[in-house]
């Protein structure tokens, strides 16, 4: 074969089904508590800080982290039930969700010793928000167009330049950004970038929120005016950030989160359909179920790679690719249904602000975490085409 | 993938590459690569695979069943060897001993029926019956005036056989059974019902159908490295690198479901809405994929692609022809849709995530 995709038939071991009896468990008490209501994925206001510690202290954030940086030891299998439970009940993980899967890695990957002491077990128990300082206006999806300067001064670098649709960098602790430190060369025009831990809510840093058309605020420009970062927060290699920035990309793209952001609209078209369905609803829900769970099975199908110690960039890219694409129809769908529900039922409203919200949130999907185009250029390389 | 999986599956394909290469195939009009390959294929005990020593099979696992059709679909074989492993396996689920020659089963549409006369005769109609013409036994699910079903042996000399083609060219013929005596007749084991039947044939066409799209890929990949448009491959065109991309999706979501249908059915302990849930998607899914990624290996490949001469068709026809055997996509997405509104809203979920 020439492109052997593998997509095993991975199980999710015993201790994934308690686990996740557990995580209902909590979310139901929470939702009866008034913490969030799962029903309103359009809320203003994603920033639940309480909610954070509350994960954090079940255990349930830097699950394969090492016990000594605050970690739990556990699966990626376990931590992918917890991902999918939380995505499914629309609890508010904005402050916790990025650094969970993607800044911690990265600090545990390179920042020195002294700096994971002091920040993992942070992030372990719910306290700190991160955000990605990777795109810049103009650069976007092609990551070494980026032109923000890090210079090199006494003891540390000054930073000059802007970040731009940098989710939560208005609740942010810190920013795990690419900067760039030297031109790129003829040879390699990656060469050039480093990562740079940097921390929020300092001198030169200012951070420009920019509304969405769903109404909600959540991302930022970030302009740095000669804004000082230490010599050990530099993250890894000085001029080597590309190697870097790809590896972290195949944890960004395979999870749960990747098809399951508009989920709710098609639980709530069930509801509305009731127990007895006219065909064409039942075709339409059975189609869209066959779809959800065929995307599911390829996810989970990443994670026990992703456990199992390899680097499936490929595959996790194709998840994405047709997840991404998935959930960004599913509101569509789930809208040319509901148009034949009946006006008796008792959900309607809700489904028709959910089916309202979702429909303005889907143009966003495919964007966020590396383009569709990108994705298929990153594939049609794993075929051998480039 | 157990070691001895993988040793069935390598027979299989080892013999595939051999005798059923779709080149050679092509230039065979009068079809004599055929025999050959049978013989090959039955001297392995693959026919069989799925009947136990005491019948007169190999007794391989499900598993390794499955594994061979994976195979099957990549080559896009065209001789009854699904159809004679599906029958043999419903046959040994009432005790009844194969025999070793072509079989396919009946029926082979979820709403087609074969009834039981009180005096254990058959009777009925069942259409799209694949490689009915060439089988010399048929493997019968049929029930009663009670709804009880038994399963039987009959021989296919004894029915009345309409020829057909499937969309693919291979022979999807309507079966007509009037008080015909079977050969061997037994209840169905409790539990044993049309819907498993159509769901296990279902899973089959999936794999085979994820096993063409595999080959589809490959050889489209291959092409457009190959083939030079406008001064340089057409493999170096984006547009023609994000279409391969998303034959590659619609390939690796066909594989994914097929397979993890697969394995859920090898695995099962009882079957449950669960079991149900992967088998419908995997039919479904991949009938899906189908449609969108045998078009874009006929886009990729021209005009060439749309010849007889070509091997695409090979793979494309006959993954579009598998969509309808063993209940469509469109008639197992009601059927799928129906038992997810029953559960109800908050069941949802849980169903999905309950492997």
């Amino acid at each position: 074969m020439t492109a052997a995709l593998r997509f095993d038939p991975i199980r999710l071991p015993s201790e994934c089904e308690q686990l996740r009896k557990e995580v209902r468990a909590f979310l139901a008490e929470e939702i009866a508590a008034g913490t969030f209501d799962p029903h309103q994925p359009n809320r203003e206001d994603t920033d639940v800080p309480e909610f954070s510690r509350k994960v954090g202290a079940r255990g349930w954030l830097g699950m394969t982290w090492p016990k000594k940086y605050g970690g739990h030891e556990r699966s990626f299998l376990e931590r992918y039930v917890v991902t999918e439970e939380m995505r499914v009940a629309n609890a508010p993980t904005r402050r916790f969700f990025v650094a969970d899967r993607q800044s911690g890695p990265v600090l545990l990957k390179y920042a020195p010793e002294h700096i994971k002491m002091e920040i993992l077990p942070r992030i372990c128990r719910g306290e700190i928000c991160f955000a990605i300082g990777m795109s810049e206006p103009n650069s976007g999806s092609d990551l070494f167009a980026a032109k923000t300067r890090a210079t090199k001064t006494d003891g540390g670098y000054l930073i000059n330049g802007t970040k731009i649709w940098t989710s939560s960098a208005h609740i942010a602790d810190y920013m795990i950004a690419i900067f760039r430190t030297s031109p790129p060369t003829k040879e390699n025009r990656r060469h050039g970038l480093t990562q740079f831990l940097v921390k929020m809510k300092q001198p030169g840093i200012q951070v420009n929120p920019i509304g969405q058309i769903t109404g909600q605020y959540e991302f930022n420009e970030v302009v740095f005016t000669d804004h000082f970062i230490p010599d050990d927060h530099v993250l890894g290699e000085i001029d080597g950030a590309w190697k870097q920035a790809t590896s972290e990309l195949a944890y960004e793209r395979s999870g749960p989160e990747r098809f399951l952001e508009t989920y709710y609209v098609l639980t709530e078209l069930v509801r509305a359909v009731g127990n007895k369905p006219d065909t064409r609803s039942a075709e339409g829900i059975g189609r869209l179920v066959a779809q959800v769970h065929t995307m599911r099975r390829m996810s989970v199908s990443v994670a026990g790679m992703l456990q199992a110690g390899k680097e499936p960039v490929v595959e996790a890219s194709i998840v994405k690719d047709i997840g991404t694409i998935w959930e960004q129809q599913l509101p569509h769908r789930v809208r040319e249904l509901a148009a034949f529900v009946e006006e008796t039922a008792t959900n309607r409203e809700t489904l028709e602000k959910q089916l309202d919200f979702a429909i303005k949130t889907a143009p966003k999907l495919t964007i966020q975490g590396g383009t569709t185009e990108v994705l298929r250029g990153i594939i049609a390389r794993g075929l051998g085409l480039r | 993938m157990a070691e001895s999986e993988n040793i069935v599956a390598e027979t299989a394909e080892k013999i595939f590459a051999d005798l059923a290469d779709a080149q050679t195939i092509n230039r065979d009009e009068k079809g004599e690569w055929k025999a050959p390959l049978w013989q090959a294929l039955s001297d392995a005990g693959l026919p069989l695979a799925w009947v136990g020593e005491d019948c007169g099979g190999s007794g391989a696992s499900l598993a390794e069943g499955f594994s061979v059709l994976s195979a099957a679909g990549r080559f896009a074989v065209a001789v009854p060897l699904a159809e004679t492993m599906l029958a043999g396996w419903l046959l040994a689920q009432a005790k009844i001993a194969s025999p070793g020659d072509e079989m396919t089963v009946v029926p082979a549409s979820p709403k087609d029926r074969i009834t039981v006369n009180a005096d254990g005769s058959l009777s009925g109609r069942a259409r799209g019956v694949p490689f009915a013409k060439v089988a010399k036994h048929l493997a019968v699910l049929a029930s009663d005036a009670k709804g009880d079903c038994s399963i039987a042996l009959v021989d296919t000399g004894k029915c009345r056989i309409e020829s057909g083609l499937s969309l693919g060219g291979d022979p999807s013929d309507i079966v007509t059974l009037d008080k015909v005596q079977p050969i061997a007749i037994k209840p169905a084991p409790a539990g044993f019902d049309q819907t498993r039947l159509m769901l296990m044939g279902g899973v089959t066409r999936s794999l085979q159908i994820a096993g063409a799209l595999e080959s589809m890929l490959e050889i489209s990949v291959r092409y457009s490295n190959e083939r030079v448009a406008f001064e340089k491959k057409i493999s170096k065109f984006q547009a023609v690198q994000h279409n391969l991309a998303r034959l590659a999706g619609e390939s690796a979501a066909a594989l994914a479901a097929a397979t993890s249908a697969a394995d859920a059915i090898a695995n099962a302990n009882s079957f449950d809405d669960e079991v149900f849930l992967e088998a419908v998607a995997a039919k479904i899914r991949c009938s899906e994929a189908a449609e969108k990624g045998g078009g874009i290996a006929h886009q990729v490949h021209g005009a060439i692609g749309f010849t007889i001469e070509h091997i695409l068709h090979r793979y494309s026809l006959r993954a579009l022809a598998w969509r309808d055997d063993f209940g469509s996509e469109s008639y197992w997405a009601v059927e799928l849709g129906k038992l997810v509104c029953k559960r109800g809203a908050d069941e949802l979920w849980p169903l999905v995530a309950s492997r």
